[in-house]
């Protein structure tokens, strides 16, 4: 109970921060852009599917990581009250991903909306509050796990840079080396290790055009078929949401204020 | 019921393993010290607490009873501040025991809901409005209804209730932490030094209150580094160093031991006869 209220104030206060509401009208005006300059709305997805993969990561795990540091205080006099610890983090994250979701749905659904998206723009929405709730909690991970600000921000820094960027450079230098192998089944592993693969390669079965998108979505298509593919990549994106936010809230059980 | 503790808010009960200093004391107060446990509220056995391998506190017995202030006192990072927080379950120490109210703080939550805290430096979310955080607070705390706002009207704090906090001064904002402490009626208040970068006027309303609420049979335990301050509040001074209870006695009583009429001085020869 305590644990709902203190959410419905933690979303309150920062919904209404200059970041949050800067970050949706970037996205406004991005998608905006994006679907009048492509004409053609499965085309733009496609574009703004690259943009958001890369933006939301970086703004959830960024403000995140700034806003965990922020709150300290604040979570420290929450944590003088009589609730449980855990409530008190998980009203934090919450509030967190919940914000960051809703500022993404705005700012890219009612462009969406406007233009008439298909399925293909649910899914876009769908993965894109995905990646909120991920990132939000590599945000609290790398913040709990070190009390230096600096630091914490570097290490989510580093962990967008690995999932976005060097990732993929990853798997494409293995499917080089060992392009004499039969690679297929690594390859599907591969993209489970990293959620934005995930969150790639369903919105790419969506729009059937995955062979364009190389190696992953070929072998994805090939293997699964589009519904198959859909629910293996929604239920380790799940995975991907559990594991990070649970271990922030073991170390912050254990955490000294 | 509290009316008979609070006309004698000098009694001391003395767990302090220090030296052979305190037996006389305890000689002195024996009779105190029978009617002591009725009255503890805070009982801290063999509290241990290190960080990065550093030993902060080093086995900490102390004990706090109602109607009192107790003032912990000690030189910068002597552990005043972890000491506070291990009782309010901020800080996991690694041995010992705390009770509160005959609860035993470990893996308990509810125990709270008798403490009062006002941290060092308040930080509250900014984008939230004064009267916002208050709702919250009230809120979380089940809506109980006899709330004290003596200080939120005192400090003159409803005049802003209406601005976001991320807009207040430094100062106000000690002023709305202090206010909140107090707020919610609890038996023991913790305050982190209550009155650093207040101004004069709220410094004293602030020090008004912490008697008077010791007057309703409260505990009140304060840190604070202004000695005049401590010897005009505190009834029991306890006193930290290199994480151990160096001195746990009332101000009459250190006065007395070290043969001085100035608690200020009183506490550097304490500390330099620790040094020799």
């Amino acid at each position: 109970m305590a644990a709902k209220k203190i959410l419905k104030y933690v979303i309150f206060d920062i919904m209404r921060s200059r970041l949050i509401i800067t970050y949706t009208l970037l996205l406004l005006v991005l998608s905006f852009g994006i679907i009048y300059l492509g004409r053609d709305i499965t085309k733009a997805t496609v574009s703004l599917l690259n943009i958001v993969l890369l933006i939301v990561p970086l703004v959830s795990i960024i403000f995140g990581t700034i806003h965990f540091y922020n709150s300290q205080k604040f979570i420290e006099m929450l944590l003088a009250l009589p609730i449980k610890r855990s409530n008190i983090f998980w009203a934090e994250y919450l509030g967190l991903a919940v914000s960051l979701s809703i500022g993404f749905v705005i700012g890219t659904g009612i462009p969406l909306l406007a233009y008439g998206a298909s399925v293909t723009g649910v899914y876009l929405l769908l993965t894109g509050i995905f990646l909120s709730f991920i990132f939000s909690g590599f945000a609290f991970l790398s913040a709990v796990i070190n009390k230096d600000k600096a630091k914490g921000i570097g290490l989510s820094l580093m962990i967008w840079f690995y999932l976005s960027i060097l990732f993929d450079g990853l798997v494409l230098m293995i499917s080089l080396f060992f392009n004499d192998y039969p690679l297929e089944n690594v390859i599907l592993v591969l993209t489970a290790l990293n959620p934005i693969d995930l969150a790639r390669v369903m919105i790419l079965l969506k729009l059937d055009i995955s062979a364009l998108m190389g190696y992953t979505g070929a072998t994805f298509e090939q293997f699964f078929g589009s519904m198959m593919g859909t629910i293996f990549s929604i239920g380790f994106l799940l995975m991907w949401i559990t594991l990070p936010a649970l271990g922030a809230l073991r170390l912050f059980n254990k955490k000294n204020f | 019921m509290n009316m008979k503790n609070n006309t004698v808010p000098e009694k001391v009960k003395i767990i302090n393993k220090n030296s052979g200093e305190e037996s006389n004391i305890i000689s002195l107060y024996d009779t105190v010290e029978q009617a002591e446990p009725q009255n503890e509220i805070i009982s801290i056995k063999g509290l241990k607490k290190s960080f990065d391998k550093n030993l902060i506190l080093k086995g900490i017995n102390v004990s706090f009873s109602k109607g009192t202030i107790a003032a912990v006192m000690g030189p910068n990072g002597s552990g005043k501040t972890t000491l506070l927080k291990c009782v309010l379950g901020l800080v996991r120490p690694e041995a010992g025991e705390i009770t509160v109210n005959n609860i035993n703080i470990k893996n308990n939550c509810e125990y709270r809901k008798f403490i009062g805290y006002m941290p060092q430096t308040p930080r509250f979310p900014e984008n939230l409005k004064v009267k916002e955080l208050i709702d919250m607070l009230k809120d979380v705390n089940g809506n109980e209804c006899d709330y004290d706002e003596e200080l939120l009207i005192k400090l003159n704090l409803q005049a802003i209730y209406n601005k976001p906090i991320g807009t207040l001064s430094a100062g106000t904002k000690q002023r709305v932490s202090g206010s909140l402490s107090f707020l919610f009626n609890r038996e023991i208040i913790i305050l982190d030094e209550p009155t650093a970068g207040l101004d004069p006027v709220s410094c004293e309303i602030m020090k008004e209150k912490i008697i008077k609420e010791k007057e309703n049979g409260k505990l009140i335990i304060i840190t604070s580094h202004i000695v005049s301050e401590v010897e005009a509040l505190a009834d029991r001074i306890v006193f930290l160093l290199e994480g151990n209870v160096h001195v746990n006695s009332t101000v009459d009583e250190l006065k007395d031991r070290t043969d001085e009429s100035n608690l200020n001085k009183a506490i550097a020869k304490i500390m330099v006869n620790h040094g020799s």
